[in-house]
């Protein structure tokens, strides 16, 4: 107890419901200190702590980095973008150049999948996976599980849906590994085109008929389409994604139920969650971001604890 | 070999009464004193002394809040104990107060330096004094001293005073740990 089992944060698949436990619990003294009128606690004033970010990202970024100055660290930044990564240098080449300059710990963003893993068996040092490609985006998960703890309790049996992009989802996959790993059944739903064919093995429920799934649902969390990622595509349209799996007022009232409804954001308002939804009182969306901030620090200062 | 009890019951309890009525004549109806407890060991003997207070003066304002100071402390990442947190909850502001601060034992005195720091984020106190249930007298480490003291325990570095409130382990004592990690 007290301890993290893990030396880095690579992903949710890692972690054991210990962990995730420690975690939360970490949090809510965390989110009680970023509440008070100095928000700020010395605990890591001697550690450094690098961000490298080879893909945009506001909202990550800012609360990873609000988190680790309320806990006093010393933070470089560091965006692909006028790097010397154009110049041709490769991932390990870079992080141990950042290394050498004494940097005790990593937070990392990359485009492809595996990259903090990738990255965590060739250098030594504290490593923070903040996405990596389609793969996982553990802090995510941690804040989205939190957030629904604290408005529901304890997830034990309890049904959470997540709805649209999974395929290309980092956020989904970290997602079904947390809710899992705290007892939750987990349904997943979208265009069967947006469903990975092995998600199956994962213990997860495919549902593609939206209004089906929500019935049975105490949560859900609504994932944004990810144009970006797209080679090809994958459905019709966006009117007729939005008409199949659009969350709207109507249809969430028509069901006869309290769901609380999640996303992790940027929101595409009109297309996977109309305005109304978003900002109703059943959408704890800005929860969710306070929370990110309590939980980052959660789980920098634990991984702290146990830097050599 | 076994621990050594240094107070009972009994003993404390007058201890603790003793404490409330010197706690009461500085501080009238605390008015503008409050009293902080350190998170966890020094939240029952907060408790109790306000209790206490509440008892012998019934006319006051007195209010409590719980400190936790696991994020201010100077050892993170030096010792092998994990640090574990605990609620902080001072529901109140301390500006221009007067902070009791309430421990059960003072031993090297870094707890009560981090308690000084951490206090901070509530405001700037008009003046901040120290009441403990234990002082280890030898074993500062940083120039900090009690305003008031239950009673003054001769210990040496390796041996471990523990303090036992019934709320917890079903009688009040407080017991001297030889040669204890």
């Amino acid at each position: 107890m007290s301890s993290l089992s893990v030396d880095n944060l690579l992903g949710i698949k890692y972690l054991n419901k210990q962990d995730l436990n420690l975690i939360f619990k970490t949090s809510d003294n965390f989110k009680e200190v970023i509440n008070r009128k100095i928000k700020k606690v010395p605990s890591l004033r001697d550690v450094t702590i690098a961000n490298l970010f080879f893909e945009n990202s506001t909202r990550t970024k800012l609360s990873f980095e609000l988190a680790q100055k309320r806990l006093s660290a010393d933070v470089v930044n560091f965006s692909s973008s006028g790097s010397s990564i154009s110049k041709g240098e490769t991932l390990i080449d870079t992080v141990n150049n950042i290394l050498s300059m004494k940097v005790d710990m990593i937070v990392m963003r990359h485009p492809s999948p595996g990259a903090s893993v990738f990255l965590s068996k060739n250098v030594k040092s504290c490593i923070i996976n903040a996405g990596d490609g389609t793969h996982e985006h553990p802090t995510q998960a941690l804040l989205d599980a939190y957030s629904l703890i604290e408005k529901i309790g304890d997830l034990k049996s309890k049904n959470i849906l997540i709805v649209g992009d999974i395929m290309h989802s980092r956020v989904a996959l970290s997602n079904i590994f947390a809710y899992q790993k705290l007892g939750a059944n987990v349904t997943v739903c979208g265009p069967k085109s947006l469903i990975p064919k092995s998600i199956e093995s994962l213990n997860v429920k495919v549902e593609t008929n939206f209004r089906k799934a929500l019935k049975n649902s105490d949560a859900v969390n609504m994932l944004r389409i990810q144009n970006e990622r797209m080679s090809e595509s994958y459905f019709p349209s966006i009117r007729e994604y939005v008409q199949q799996y659009g969350l709207t007022m109507p249809l969430l009232s028509s069901i006869n139920k309290e769901i609380i409804v999640m996303h992790p954001g940027p929101i595409n308002r009109g297309v996977e969650i109309t305005s109304e939804v978003a900002d109703s009182d059943q959408a704890i969306i800005l929860d969710q971001v306070e929370n990110g901030v309590a939980i980052r620090m959660a789980v920098m200062y634990l991984l702290a604890a146990k830097l050599k | 070999m076994n621990p050594k009890k240094i107070l009972n019951a009994n003993e404390i309890s007058t201890i603790l009464n003793r404490l409330s009525f010197q706690l009461i004549e500085d501080h009238n109806t605390f008015n503008d004193t409050v009293i902080i407890a350190i998170q966890p060991r020094g939240a029952i003997l907060g408790k109790r002394i306000s209790k206490l207070i509440n008892k012998y003066e019934k006319d006051n304002n007195l209010k409590i809040g719980y400190l936790d100071i696991t994020f201010f402390r100077d050892d993170f990442r030096r010792t092998q104990k994990v640090l574990k947190a605990s609620a902080t909850e001072i529901e109140f502001t301390i500006e221009n107060k007067t902070v009791v601060l309430v421990d059960d034992v003072l031993f090297t005195g870094r707890s009560i330096r981090a308690a000084l720091n951490a206090i901070q984020s509530f405001g700037r106190p008009k003046e901040i004094q120290l009441l403990t249930l234990i002082d280890r007298r030898f074993s500062r480490e940083l120039p900090i001293q009690p305003d008031y003291c239950g009673t003054q325990v001769d210990s040496r570095l390796n041996e471990k005073v523990i303090v036992h409130w019934k709320e917890n382990d079903l009688e009040d004592s407080v017991y001297l740990h030889k040669n204890k990690k």
